[in-house]
């Protein structure tokens, strides 16, 4: 990794600060039923989970394919710590059994403890799993993930899960408040800024030394191990991290959605979370929230009008039916994963130096040198 | 022993007959895994596929052409596949080919979803396998004791085939190394085709049989046997064809049995059988913790 420059880092913190304050102000002028909204909130808690699994599989290596499982717990611990005492009390959500965690605790405890959570069920699976090879592994979390939903929807676990019900009455996004006040935070910036918080933790853990060592490991197994690099330990640190994100990301879903079930996170989830990884490109963390956004954008708002009958003014309820825009989606997916395996932005970043550059070389060729030469 | 047996017989004997079905399902994984190192996360859409086309086709045609035609066609789905998504990534990295594999899996199904409009399709009844017969006071579908015979039939005709045709001993070859049967003049991509047109009709039969007793086709039906049946052919070791066999007969039985489990052990009410799927993947963990080579698989040579 380049050292980057003061000047490159300030730039990179004003373009950040610039897209929330936008969103500040778009969320003060705009219609709140507006579908930018339900993209902007879905994105970023996508981006989030979809970051945390580029952690494992671009910049550690590892083929893991859990991610849907450990949003579920997320998801499941957070409804379970958040949802009022009083509600857990009465029938409307535990109707067949009787609720067995008397306590609620805030939204901020909540969300910690449902990565916390995942994190915890992570380090017990990494012990057996991770000392599995590439595609064993990738079948092997497929199998936890199937396992981890089977426990939640059993019924003997009822009193804490609520089996397969649907969970709901917990806190969610409508619920959230600016710190020591009562006065409403807007939802999509509350959204912003905590998988914000999250990516930029996953960046500096990238650019630690555990990060160096996490992409010896991707790079070359047996010479990272050669180097002093404990192999193990490493790799469990890098799925712990990562499941501990993916739990928050689950759990900023169910304060989205207003109600959770462990029936939706299947195995079709996380292929979908790994689509989004490639689209961006694998190693990439920049691309990766590009991607999910637009993964987002045309899943929920641009590509409507194939699922509506409508789309780009032509009019056929027969072709345009439902299910047609995923069926689109698939094939453009299909294009990108075998004619641009590198995806958007290959494992390359967003970098100020870059963009200079780039226009640069259409205007002025001869300045494009210099423009490189920002780095120090 | 034997009353236990009696009482249960009717989750064993389908026990028996699913794992046949999931036996053709996994031969097809376990001979693709052998000789491209590829967990084909699409085959079980394939059987998803066959069984939607056999709906289709059987509503406009008669049951003695529909058929051959479901064959031909599942076959043909499993070439081209092979063709489109697997062969342009021949030299990339093996997690691209798996994740050119999700893409196809996530593409038929959102296909299959497509032309379905998501609903649930009645399969059609083959006739003489849908009869229903008595055996031993519990009555079943022919197709019950269909399975297992045609299974193993099938299984020793693939066998042969492996043993003495040229193309099996080009699949033996490409198997044990991939580069140096290139290099003896071997056709890597006729092989590997044949492999997936083998994989495929298996895959078909296995979905006659297998929709026959379940009745309905949706767009996701082929996803959990799917993934059972690979695990089935790391079970029984990959790359072995006894072994994907043995191994899917296990699983078949067992997740039968813990299906019925409130009966047979007497407790736990229906909690059981949401464990039935989650249990194939706690055998599948365990298995590759103790003996990672599974139950018939060669010694583990490092190719990486």
């Amino acid at each position: 990794m380049k050292k980057k420059s003061k000047a490159e880092l300030w730039l990179a913190f004003g373009a950040i600060a610039l897209i929330y304050i936008a969103v500040a102000i778009l969320e003060k002028t705009v219609n709140a039923n507006s579908i930018i909204f339900t993209v902007l909130k879905k994105g970023a808690i996508y981006s989030l989970v979809v970051v945390s699994m580029n952690l494992l599989n671009g910049f550690t290596g590892l083929f893991s394919l859990g991610q849907a499982g450990f949003m579920l717990i997320g998801a499941y611990t957070y409804a379970i710590f958040t949802m009022p005492t009083e509600i857990k009390l009465t029938e409307s959500v535990y109707k067949y059994y009787e609720a067995a965690v008397k306590f609620d605790t805030g939204i901020f405890i909540g969300l910690i403890c449902a990565g916390l959570m995942a994190a915890l069920f992570a380090a017990l699976i990494g012990l057996p799993v991770l000392r599995l090879k590439s595609d064993y592994l990738a079948i092997a979390t497929i199998g936890f993930a199937e396992i981890i939903r089977a426990i939640f929807q059993w019924d003997v676990l009822g009193p804490i899960t609520n089996g397969a019900n649907v969970m709901r009455e917990y806190l969610d996004l409508t619920d959230v408040t600016i710190p020591f006040t009562k006065i409403p935070f807007p939802p999509t910036l509350f959204v912003f800024v905590a998988s914000g918080v999250c990516i930029a933790l996953i960046v500096l853990l990238i650019n630690s030394s555990y990060g160096r060592a996490f992409k010896a490991i991707r790079d070359d197994e047996v010479a990272a191990e050669a180097m002093g690099i404990n192999l193990f330990k490493h790799k469990e640190m890098s799925f712990v991290i990562s499941s501990f994100f993916a739990g928050i990301s689950g759990a900023l879903l169910a304060m989205y959605q207003y109600t959770v079930q462990a029936a939706q996170f299947k195995s079709a989830m996380t292929y979908e979370i790994l689509l989004i990884v490639v689209i961006g490109g694998i190693g990439s963390i920049s691309g990766s929230c590009i991607a999910s956004f637009l993964y987002i954008a045309a899943s929920e708002w641009w590509l409507r009008g194939l699922d509506m009958g409508k789309f780009l003014g032509i009019e056929s309820a027969t072709v345009f039916r439902s299910g047609f825009r995923r069926f689109v989606f698939s094939i453009i997916i299909m294009l990108i994963v075998l004619f641009f395996s590198r995806g958007l932005m290959g494992d390359r970043e967003i970098s100020f130096a870059g963009l200079i550059k780039r226009f640069n070389k259409h205007a002025k060729p001869a300045k494009a040198a210099k423009g490189g030469g920002i780095d120090g | 022993m034997l009353d236990f047996f009696h009482a249960n017989l009717s989750y064993i004997l389908s026990g028996i007959s699913v794992g046949g079905q999931y036996a053709l399902i996994a031969i097809g994984y376990t001979m693709v895994y052998g000789i491209l190192r590829l967990i084909n996360f699409a085959h079980g859409d394939v059987f998803m596929c066959a069984g939607l086309m056999m709906v289709y086709l059987s509503a406009s045609l008669p049951m003695t052409a529909s058929i051959p035609l479901v064959l031909v066609l599942t076959v043909l789905l499993g070439f081209i596949i092979e063709r489109a998504a697997y062969k342009p990534l021949r030299s990339a990295p093996r997690m691209s080919v798996m994740i050119s594999a999700i893409g196809v899996s996530y593409l038929l199904q959102n296909a299959a979803l497509y032309f379905t409009g998501g609903l649930a399709k009645v399969y059609p009844t083959i006739p003489w396998l849908s009869q229903t017969v008595k055996i031993w006071g519990s009555t079943t579908k022919m197709v019950t004791l269909v399975t297992p015979v045609l299974t193993i039939i099938l299984v020793v005709l693939l066998s042969l085939l492996i043993k003495y045709t040229k193309v099996g001993m080009a699949m033996r070859a490409v198997s044990k190394d991939f580069e140096t049967s290139r290099l003896m003049g071997i056709r890597i991509n006729t092989v590997i085709s044949a492999t997936f047109v083998i994989g495929s009709f298996l895959a078909a039969v296995g979905s006659m049989l297998y929709f026959t007793n379940y009745a309905s086709v949706t767009p996701i039906s082929g996803s959990m046997p799917g993934l059972k049946c690979f695990v089935a052919a790391v079970f029984g070791g990959i790359g072995s064809i006894p072994g994907a066999v043995i191994g899917a007969f296990i699983i078949g039985i067992a997740e039968n049995i813990i299906k019925g489990g409130s009966s047979i052990f007497g407790f736990g009410g229906s909690g059981w059988t949401t464990f039935s799927d989650a249990f194939t993947f706690a055998l599948l963990i365990i298995i590759l913790v103790v003996k990672p080579t599974g139950l018939f698989g060669e010694k583990a040579t490092d190719k990486a």
